[in-house]
């Protein structure tokens, strides 16, 4: 291994060291692995009648399609509202008028601060109150919260995607001739929009691991369907290890997707660097 | 709006439990996320793939997840997670099982991106500075505690600060899970108060715009104090 900052390249008495503290440390993880193993075997985890639904096929259709497929469904829509949110006030707060920057700078930050569970019990209670089935109003709660938290903070994203394309660009444009609106539609969004597909995917990712709190209002998609199983066969510990799984291995999916696209379009060049919530507004874009 | 003056006590009690959840939890998770981050910066192989294999865990799993393993699998595998040996009160604070197993389920999960964010802070320290360190004869206590952690501790104050404020906003699950903090608080409510809706979401998230501008704050306090030249 070559040298990195904490510390210089090992000799052959520090190697032998690092083994024994690797051997040591291993047995220790291996210890307390087996020791959970063996709790769940002790306590009856393990015992077949707890796992059987999840290999018998009429629940995992269930878990597929009531479970996995509306969560997808939920993530998915709420990225796309969140991209046309994000692209209107992420470009509105760019405008150079003061009327148009300040309204927008401040919905942005509202719900960047704001948490998604408290927008969701407004939405299923506020908003979509008057709709009749119980599952669609879930279902557009969970996307309209997802929709404007995501939004907010894809605005930020936007934002940051255009001032990252280099300064130059603009002026040229401006050079030439364009107006306005011309620099952003056909000089400066496209090459944004190459900078952003990964931080949207890896957006998607938080979209969907936050459809599970649609819990706090009725539930729908994964977490939903989990209960009716653990009710049903008693098998908590088990259900939740399934379920986590599937939410583990999708968001992998995703996260692998995302990587992808950032070395096919944008290379190894650094990700978009995106102020947090609250703090202060920097400089003004390439207008 | 009467809704929420009328009881504001009880709004300021609840705005307290979210206080103190965020503030426990980023104590534990704060330890955590520097032992794991201790872990994957190491030299020893097993304890690098151990802590890259949780981050990459809890990471992609739902908060909700975690919450739902403790207040239903986990005191299944083990009695003593029942937390149900907790049980402190401080004024009109009662921390019983319920937060407990919300500090656990919190902490958990926070400590990974904790640990991405010091992770960060470390990888951000020119290579030139730690050779620069060794060049000049400091031992590795030297080179670490003079050169590398400083510069290490400045560049993760950021990344710590939006994980902080994830933390706090992260805390409103607990208010599906038995602690009567702000969401809870407001679900509450919105139920008894129906015609108030507006106002009463209005006024709660106030209160959290005004916790996340205290902690972003701070952070840009600090940033701006340590920082050099």
């Amino acid at each position: 291994m070559s040298a990195g900052v904490l510390f210089d390249s090992p000799g052959p008495a520090t190697r032998a060291r690092h083994r024994i503290y690797s051997i040591l440390s291993g047995v220790a993880l291996v210890a307390a692995l087996a020791f959970v193993l063996w709790r769940l075997y002790d306590t009856g985890q393990l015992e077949y009648e707890k796992w059987e639904p999840f290999v018998t096929p009429r629940y995992i259709e269930a878990i597929l399609v009531d479970g996995l497929l509306i969560t997808l469904q939920m993530a998915f829509s709420a990225v796309i509202g969140a991209v046309v949110f994000g692209v209107v006030f992420g470009v509105g707060k760019l405008s150079e008028h003061r009327w148009l920057r300040w309204p927008c700078w401040l919905v942005v930050e509202f719900f960047r601060a704001v948490p998604v569970i408290m927008l969701m019990i407004f939405c299923f209670y506020a908003i979509f109150g008057g709709m009749d089935e119980l599952s669609r109003r879930t279902y557009w709660s969970v996307v309209l919260a997802l929709t404007l938290y995501n939004g907010a903070v894809l605005a930020e994203v936007f934002r940051a995607g255009i001032n990252a394309v280099p300064r130059g660009q603009a002026e040229a444009a401006y050079a030439i001739g364009m107006r306005k609106t011309q620099v952003m539609t056909i000089v400066l969004l496209p090459q944004a929009v190459k900078i952003m597909i990964p931080a949207i995917i890896s957006q998607m990712v938080v979209a969907l691991k936050d459809t599970s709190l649609g819990y706090a209002v009725a539930g729908l998609g994964l977490t939903r369907i989990a209960k009716p199983i653990y009710q049903q066969f008693g098998n908590h510990v088990p259900t939740i290890i399934v379920i986590t799984a599937i939410y583990v291995v999708v968001n992998l999916l995703l996260t692998a997707l995302a990587m992808w696209v950032q070395r096919k379009f944008v290379g190894e060049k650094k990700v978009l660097d995106v102020p947090m919530v609250g703090e202060a507004q920097s400089q003004r874009g390439p207008f | 709006m009467n809704a929420v003056l009328d009881n504001f006590d009880l709004v300021l009690r609840a705005f307290g439990y979210t206080v103190f959840l965020f503030l426990v939890s980023a104590v534990i998770s704060l330890l955590l996320g520097t032992l794991l981050a201790a872990m994957r910066v190491g030299p020893v192989a097993v304890l690098r793939i151990f802590g890259t294999g949780y981050v990459t865990l809890v990471r992609n799993t739902p908060l909700v997840m975690i919450f739902l393993f403790f207040q239903l699998g986990a005191g299944k595998i083990f009695d003593w997670l029942r937390f149900s040996w907790v049980d402190i009160h401080i004024g009109p604070f009662d921390f019983t099982s319920f937060f407990s197993a919300a500090v656990a389920a919190l902490s958990l999960y926070t400590a990974a991106f904790i640990c991405e964010a010091i992770r960060a802070g470390v990888n951000a320290v020119p290579l030139g500075q730690a050779e620069a360190a060794r060049a000049i004869g400091l031992p590795f206590s030297g080179v670490m505690s003079q050169v590398v952690l400083p510069q290490a501790f400045r560049a993760s104050v950021p990344p710590l600060a939006s994980t902080l404020i994830a933390l706090l906003k992260n805390t409103s699950v607990a208010g599906v899970f038995g602690v009567i903090e702000a969401v809870g608080r407001m679900k509450g409510f919105t139920n008894d108060y129906a015609d108030q809706r507006w106002g009463i979401f209005l006024a709660f998230a106030i209160g959290y715009v005004i916790l996340v501008e205290i902690v972003s704050l701070v952070s840009t306090l600090i940033e701006r104090r340590w920082k050099v030249a």
